[in-house]
Order: C-alpha cells, then structure tokens, then sequence
C-alpha cells in the first residue's frame, strides 16, 4: 500500500475482504501473522487505536445519527466545546474547511436524515478526515449509489489522493476497479491471488483471477419461438406502503419462451409490481392472469399455484430465512402439501431427502441440508433460493434483481439458469437496475417510469436511448 | 414490504424489539450459557444471604433439603426420606404450573412475541376453572375434571387471543397488551370474588371471606404420591409433561410450528412463504394462553381448590414463567428442567420448609425473587455471563498459539 494510491481489493463474495479490514479497522484480531504501518509492525486491538494510527473506515452499511446535522455527526466523539456546551459555529465552520479542501460539498447544517444516500456517504468521509485519517478504507461504497453519486464519488477520492490521503476500495465491481484504482489485489478464499496495477488489466484478467477461471460475461443466447402468453397483466395499480400510487395502469404481456426486462431507476414502481404479480401485496386495480386464468387478490398462493415463481429482490429479508436450515429454507413454498407434510405434521426426513439432490444441482457450496442459511455467502444463498423457485418449473418466474451484491461468478450461474427458464419454453419477467444484465438477458425491453410502461425497445439499442425513456424523456423510433 | 398491520410499526428485520433480542439468545450457545447464568445467580444470592450475617453454603444445603431434592439421593433414608419424599411432592407440585406458564411464554418468544401475559391468563384459566368445577354437582369425576380443565383453557386461550387480535389487526405491542390484560385479570378477579362479587361463595356461613365455592370432589385432580388430605402430589405434573412433548412436537414437526417459527425468525421471509403473519401471531397467543390457562386450571383443581382474592394478590407464577422460559432457552426440555429449579427454589424458601435457625424464612422468600431477577437480568444482558469463558477461550487460544510458535522455532 503505498500513500495517495487507491488501491482496490477484489474478490468474489466470502473471499475475505470485509474480513481483512475489519482486522486492520481493529474490530477483530488476527489469529496470527502481522501488520505493519509505516514499516512498522503494529497491533491495533479495537477501532479507537486505529483512529489513533490515522485508520479511517466507511462501512457498507452508514452509521450516522439521522437526527443530527451533517456537522454534528461530522464531530461526533471529538466536539469543539465551548464550556460544557458543544460549539455549533466552530464545528460548522471546521466542516465547511474540510468540504472545501477535499471538494466534499455538504450542507453542515442538514439533518443526515434529510439527505440523499450519496450526501451521507460525504458525510462519513468527512467525519473519517476530520478525525485525521490519512488512510481510508471504503468497503462496497458504490453499492447503494447511482451511477451519477458513483461518479462524483470518483472525483472525490481522485481529490483526496492528490493531497496525499490512501484509500483502499473494497468491491466486487470490476469496471470501477479499472476506472478508479491504481493497483488492485484480488483476494479468493481468503489468500491473496496476485496483486496488479490495473494499467493493462481489463475485465476479463482481473474476473479470471478472482473467479479462478474464464469468464462468460455475455451468455450465448439461442433463438427462440416465442409462443401463447402466460402472464398477462392489465391496467394494474398498486399502491405502495404509505398508500401513495406507485404503479399506475400497467400493463405487459410475458409470453412462453422470452425473457421480458423491465428497465427503470429506482423507485418508479419496480418493487409494487412484483409484489402485486406475485401476490404480496393486492393491487387497486387491474388484473394479473397466469396462462389465462386470473389471479389477482389470490396472495402469494394463489399466485404460487397458479405457477409463478419470484425470486425475490432482497433475499435476506424476502428471500429466505437465514435461521432456518437449508433444508426448511428449500421447503418454504410447498412445506404446507404432501409429501412434506401429511395431516399437519412435517416430514424432516423427507424435507433433507427433497433439499440434497436440489443442492448438488444448483451447486450449493458450503452448505449440507442441516446447515443454516445465514452461514452462507451471498451467492450461494441466492443459489438457495433460485432452486427453490426454479425446482418447481415454474410457467413463469418473476426475477427481480437477481444478481444484486453477487460476483461474477455467481451472476453468470444465475443468468445461465434464468436462459435455461426461456429455452424450456418457460417465461421470465426479469426486473433489473442494472442495464447490462437487462440488455444481455432480455428479449424485448420495457422501461418502467412513474408507474408505467413508457417504451418497449428491442434489447440492441444504445444505452443513451434506455436512459433517455428512463428518465421520461420520449424515444423516437428510429 | 412490511406489511404495517404486522409490524407494529419499525420491527422490520435488524430493528431490535425485546422479543427479538430474547430469540437471539435462544439460537446462541448451549447448555453452558444457562448454567453459567443460574450458577451466577445463585453465587450473586449467596453474597446476599452473606451480607445479611448467615452462611451462604449451609443456607443452599437447608434451601436444598427444604426442596426435598434429596429425596433422589438413595442413601437417604428413614424419617429424613419421608420428610424429603413430603417436600418433593410440594416441589413438584409447584414445578407443574411452572413449566405451562414457562411453555407460555417459550413458544410466544419462538414466533417473534414477548408474551408477558402469562400471570393474566393463569389467573383466568383458573378463575374458569374453579367455577366449572365447584359447580355442576352430580356429574361423574372424570367427565367434571376434563370439563373444568378445558375451561380453564379456552378461558386462558381466548385471553391471550385478545392480545393476538390487537397485534394482527392495529399492530398494538403484545408486551403493552399483555401487561394491560394482567391487571385486567387481577381486577377483574378480586371483583368476581370478593365481597358480594358475582362469584364469590355461596356458603352464608362465609359471607364475610372473599372467595369462590370449593371445587367439588368430583373435580378434583386425583394424588398419585402422598396423602390427599395433606397435599399429596396429583397428577398435574403428568399433565405438565405430557403437554411439554406435544409442545416439542407441535413446535418442531408440525406444520403450524413451521409456520409460527418462520414467522418469530422473519416476518417478510414468511409471507412471502405464503404465510399470513397477523393469522399466526392471534394463532400463537391462542396457544399461549391455552398453556397458562392450563396452569391455572391444575393449580385450583389440584391443591387449592378455591380462588382468594388475597391469592391473587401474591401469586407470580406466570411472572416466573418468563424467567423459566429464558433460562430454558425456550426449549421443551429446558423449560422442564428450569421449572423445577425454580418450584423447588420456591418450596425450599418457602417459610414450611427452611429451617428458620439457619435463615431467616422471610428473607429466604425474598431470595427467591431477588435470584428469579437476577436470572432474568443476566440473560437480558448475556454479556456479563459470557465475558468470562470469551476471555478464557481466547487466553487458551493465544497460549496454544504461543505454544506453536515455540515448537516451531
């Protein structure tokens, strides 16, 4: 690690990345081997010391008090006192130094709560510099932010690099290891791979050493006959959590044999949809038919046994329940029939029976059936719940960010299992933030804004005419 | 999406509710961690019997025999193991309403809810119970025990249901609800029972004393160990037992135990499932309240006999039952086995049975409770018992390291 680089550490998820930092953050200690700082070896036994030897860290996850303002989280635990009282003025005006120097801008009098994610993330740099750090560690920064706050992001640190601060860049996003790093380290269960610069790296060298071997990054895709439709839903509105309308008047076809991608950012209704098709949530208006037959406001098993499958979009929180074994984990959605359960009594044995051969099928590492769901890394998690909705051959699977927070190596697994669903002559209504994966995967795109439809584009045109219609702008046809 | 008649609000996952934190320490750890706790506990409790002059070591031995527990040793023998054989009936016969209510307040714990409840549906369930069974004279004795029995049960049930209702409909916190509905019980007693009360006894000799009419014969619980005219044990405890394996099975190898524990471990997880959230929480407080309903049936149809307004004043088993769920880590067996720690705690202190020469029984009654908050405290906080073997393991494993080094070089 050498002073004002960035240098990014990469490895698929369960390589030992956030583990490696947390060592150097303080928050666990190493069973053995050594640290050296500035060519000397240190033991740093909890996170004041490493404050104390100029460690700054971000976490993934913010840990800001919503309720105060950016320039008391800022000072938090170092105030400017004044007496006994803390010392708005001083402290605002330090924050205001430190934003300007960096190019950092915040608002030092904002509420944290009030601000945009990528203000926040500002906001926790800051309070890292304010305490002197002149060695930053970032674990997973761009995960929650935009393409846009991942851009000024980059200006940010290219800043900070130049007056002489380090920053390590935890992430599994190879493109932003190209575009911010000088030198990379790829990690893979927990042994350092090689170290690089990451002049003359690309995508597919950096994705080789951190998967170990060569990566498909676009699938093959076979031409298919698209054939009747399956899931049909008509002038659909749905309602999000405060009663606000969040979908209003959709409609979309699905028909068998085609991948349907809806683009969209954020936000504009994504989630409402889903929940409505798959019976989460019951919608205002409208209707959801599955191979004609209607089911809307029949609940998750109407939808079920009408032949939907979901793969949920967070699977921690929707996806699975990560205290149940794997077994019971796999046995969520058909627990309540015969054969894993006969007169309202379970079968445990049965259950282990149905969960082994679907684990060495959708290749599930690290996990027997007794084993419980939370121990798993992500991507094999989501290979959990991909079996569980695809063993099923569902009519039609409803994938919504399928990939989120996975590495290479287990998007492709999902991906290719998502072609199979299309090849078989099954229908997949894929919801997807990340355009890639929705131009790689899908056969006909439809971008989603405000609650609607608002174009249906072939999956071949240029990014700018996606983003156009994203943000509601109108695409001419060519 | 929560949805907001289930969550009450913010209890999305990683929000931090009691009942939450509680099925937290139910996943960690084995058997040590309980042990450590109650041992703690006790040593805690010695140091204030030590403070107060007496000796804490002869005070767990008199505590212990008062319990009756040496009864188990065979090498007891003669007017010692009669006596013994007497206190371990009244042990046990504590020991039974105190696995009902600990299972109570287990099984609200394994679907994500504190049922602190327990105390208000024992009471109901045995003022239902004591009702059914002081009257309706002439029916057979096997017939009138089940009915009062199932009495206090569904009493207990729809009580607790209450509580299940508001949280599925309003999203009302069943720890608000529960603690309201206790006072309900209480009150709602002393009123049926006390003077001039709807259901106090009908006897004019005792038109002065606020209690029910005395359960009948016929409803009596049958004793199985000891003498009926002086307390013997009756079968309660088989009852107790036999509904902790239905509990176990329940629980782990039925379809509502699935669902009930889907539910207590993720909420969104389970709907998604196609479980109704809001059905099973009223479904799980049913159960609940069907348990400590129990309880308070056995109790009046065992050995009380009446309900006394006075009674119902000092009674705390539900209350324990929370302290037995914990320290049994919400477990079928555990909960047994901390139920008769504390029933024979409780009977051991109790002013019969210590000897009063060496402590005083009055304080020892206050041992009682002071070591029931104690054990309720520690597993609140499990820090403070598991400070000590984190700090052991990782000095064992620093010296080993130290060891490998040496060898090594």
């Amino acid at each position: 690690m050498r002073r004002g680089e960035v240098h990014a550490l990469l490895g698929e998820n369960g390589a030992g990345k956030s583990t490696l930092m947390n060592v150097l953050y303080g928050l666990h200690q190493p069973d053995e081997g050594e640290i050296l700082l500035r060519g000397e070896p240190v033991r740093i036994g909890s996170p004041r010391e490493a404050i104390g030897m100029r460690i700054g860290m971000v976490h993934q996850h913010f840990m800001l008090i919503p309720v105060m303002t950016v320039a008391e989280n800022v000072v938090l635990a170092s105030e400017p006192r004044r007496g006994p009282l803390l010392d708005v003025s001083t402290a605002e005006q330090r924050v205001r130094e430190l934003s300007e120097r960096f190019g950092l801008t915040v608002d030092p009098r904002a509420r944290v709560g009030d601000i945009g994610v990528g203000q926040q993330q500002r906001v926790e740099i800051l309070r890292v510099l304010h305490r002197g750090a002149d060695l930053l560690i970032l674990d997973e920064p761009t995960a929650v932010l935009t393409a846009q706050e991942i851009a000024e992001l980059f200006k940010v640190l290219r800043t900070l690099t130049a007056e002489g601060v380090s920053v390590i860049f935890i992430t599994h996003k190879l493109r932003e290891v190209l575009e911010i790093a000088d030198r990379v380290t790829v990690l893979r269960r927990g042994k350092k791979v090689e170290t690089v610069a990451t002049e003359g790296a690309t995508e597919a060298s950096l994705a080789k050493l951190m998967v170990g071997r060569d990566v498909l990054f676009r699938l093959e895709k076979r031409s298919t006959q698209t054939g009747e439709t399956l899931l049909e839903v008509s002038d659909l509105e749905v309602d999000d959590e405060r009663g606000l309308p969040a979908v209003r008047g959709l409609s979309l076809q699905v028909r068998a044999g085609e991948i349907v991608g809806v683009a969209g950012v954020d936000g504009n209704g994504q989630s409402e949809l889903v929940e409505a098709i798959t019976g989460l949530r019951a919608p205002r208006a409208g209707h959801v038919r599955v191979g004609g037959k209607d089911v809307t406001g029949t609940g998750v098993r109407g939808a079920l046994a009408a032949g939907i499958g979901h793969i949920a979009e967070d699977r921690h929180r929707r996806g699975l329940v990560l205290d149940f074994s794997l077994a019971e984990n796999l046995a969520l959605r058909e627990y309540r029939r015969a054969p894993l359960s006969r007169f309202g009594l379970l079968s445990p044995k049965r259950m282990q029976r149905q969960a082994k051969p679907l684990l060495e099928q959708y290749d599930v590492r690290g996990g027997q059936p007794g084993t419980t769901a939370g121990s798993l890394s992500g991507g094999n998690q989501q290979k959990v719940v991909i079996a569980r909705e695809l063993a099923e051959e569902p009519q039609v699977t409803v994938a919504a960010q399928p990939t989120r927070g996975l590495d290479v190596g287990a998007i492709e697994f999902v991906h290719r299992r998502l072609l199979e669903q299309r090849d078989a002559n099954r229908g997949v209504l894929l919801v997807s933030l990340e355009l890639e994966e929705i131009r790689s995967l899908a056969d006909r795109v439809l971008v989603i804004y405000e609650g609607r439809i608002v174009a249906e584009l072939a999956p071949d045109v240029t990014d700018e005419e996606i983003g156009v219609a994203m943000l509601g702008g109108t695409v001419r046809s060519p | 999406m929560t949805n907001p008649a289930l969550g009450g609000g913010g209890e999305g996952p990683g929000s931090v509710t009691v009942a939450s934190r509680m099925s937290g320490y139910l996943r960690g750890g084995g058997v040590l961690v309980p042990v450590m706790t109650a041992l703690l506990a006790f040593a805690f409790g010695g140091l204030v019997v030590l403070a107060t002059g007496a000796n804490p070591i002869s005070t767990y031995k008199a505590i212990f025999e008062g319990s009756g527990l040496n009864w188990l040793f065979p090498w007891v023998s003669g007017e010692d193991r009669l006596l013994a054989g007497l206190n371990l009936q009244q042990t046990l016969i504590l020991t039974a309403p105190l696995i009902l209510t600990g299972l109570a307040v287990a099984f609200a714990f394994r679907a994500g809810l504190f049922n602190i409840g327990g105390q208000g549906q024992y009471l109901v369930g045995s003022f239902a119970a004591v009702y059914v069974g002081s009257s309706l004279d002439g029916l057979p004795a096997l017939a009138h025990v089940v009915l009062a029995i199932v009495a206090g049960c569904v009493v207990g049930g729809l009580w607790a249901g209450i509580a299940g209702l508001l949280k599925a409909t309003t999203g009302a916190n069943e720890v608000i609800t529960t603690i309201m509905l206790n006072w309900t019980a209480i009150y709602l007693g002393k009123y049926a029972f006390g003077l001039n009360g709807p259901l106090q006894n009908s006897d004019p000799t005792q038109q002065s004393i606020p209690v029910s009419n005395d359960v009948l014969a016929s409803a009596k619980l049958p004793v199985f160990w000891g003498d009926p005219e002086l307390q013997g044990l009756h079968i309660g405890i088989f009852i107790a037992l036999l509904v902790t394996v239905l509990f176990w099975v329940l629980l782990n190898r039925s379809v509502t135990g699935y669902e009930v524990r889907a539910v207590g471990f993720n909420p969104d997880a389970a709907e998604y499932g196609g479980i109704n959230a809001g059905r099973s929480y009223v479904k799980v407080m049913v159960i609940c309240g069907v348990l400590a309903g129990l309880a308070g049936a056995i109790d009046v149809l065992g050995w009380q006999f009446r309900v006394a307004t006075n009674d119902i004043d000092v009674s705390l088993i539900g209350f324990y039952g929370i302290a037995v769920a914990l320290l049994g880590r919400n477990t079928a067996v555990g909960t047994v086995i901390a139920a008769l720690l504390f029933g024979a705690l409780l009977n051991g202190t109790s002013v019969r049975n210590l000897d009063p020469t060496i402590f005083d029984p009055q304080l020892a009654t206050n041992l009682a409770t002071i070591i029931q908050g104690l054990i309720v405290l520690f597993v609140s906080a499990p820090v403070l018992v598991t400070y000590l073997p984190d700090r052991l393991r990782r000095r064992r494993r620093r010296k080993s390291q130290a060891v490998a080094t040496v060898e090594a070089g």
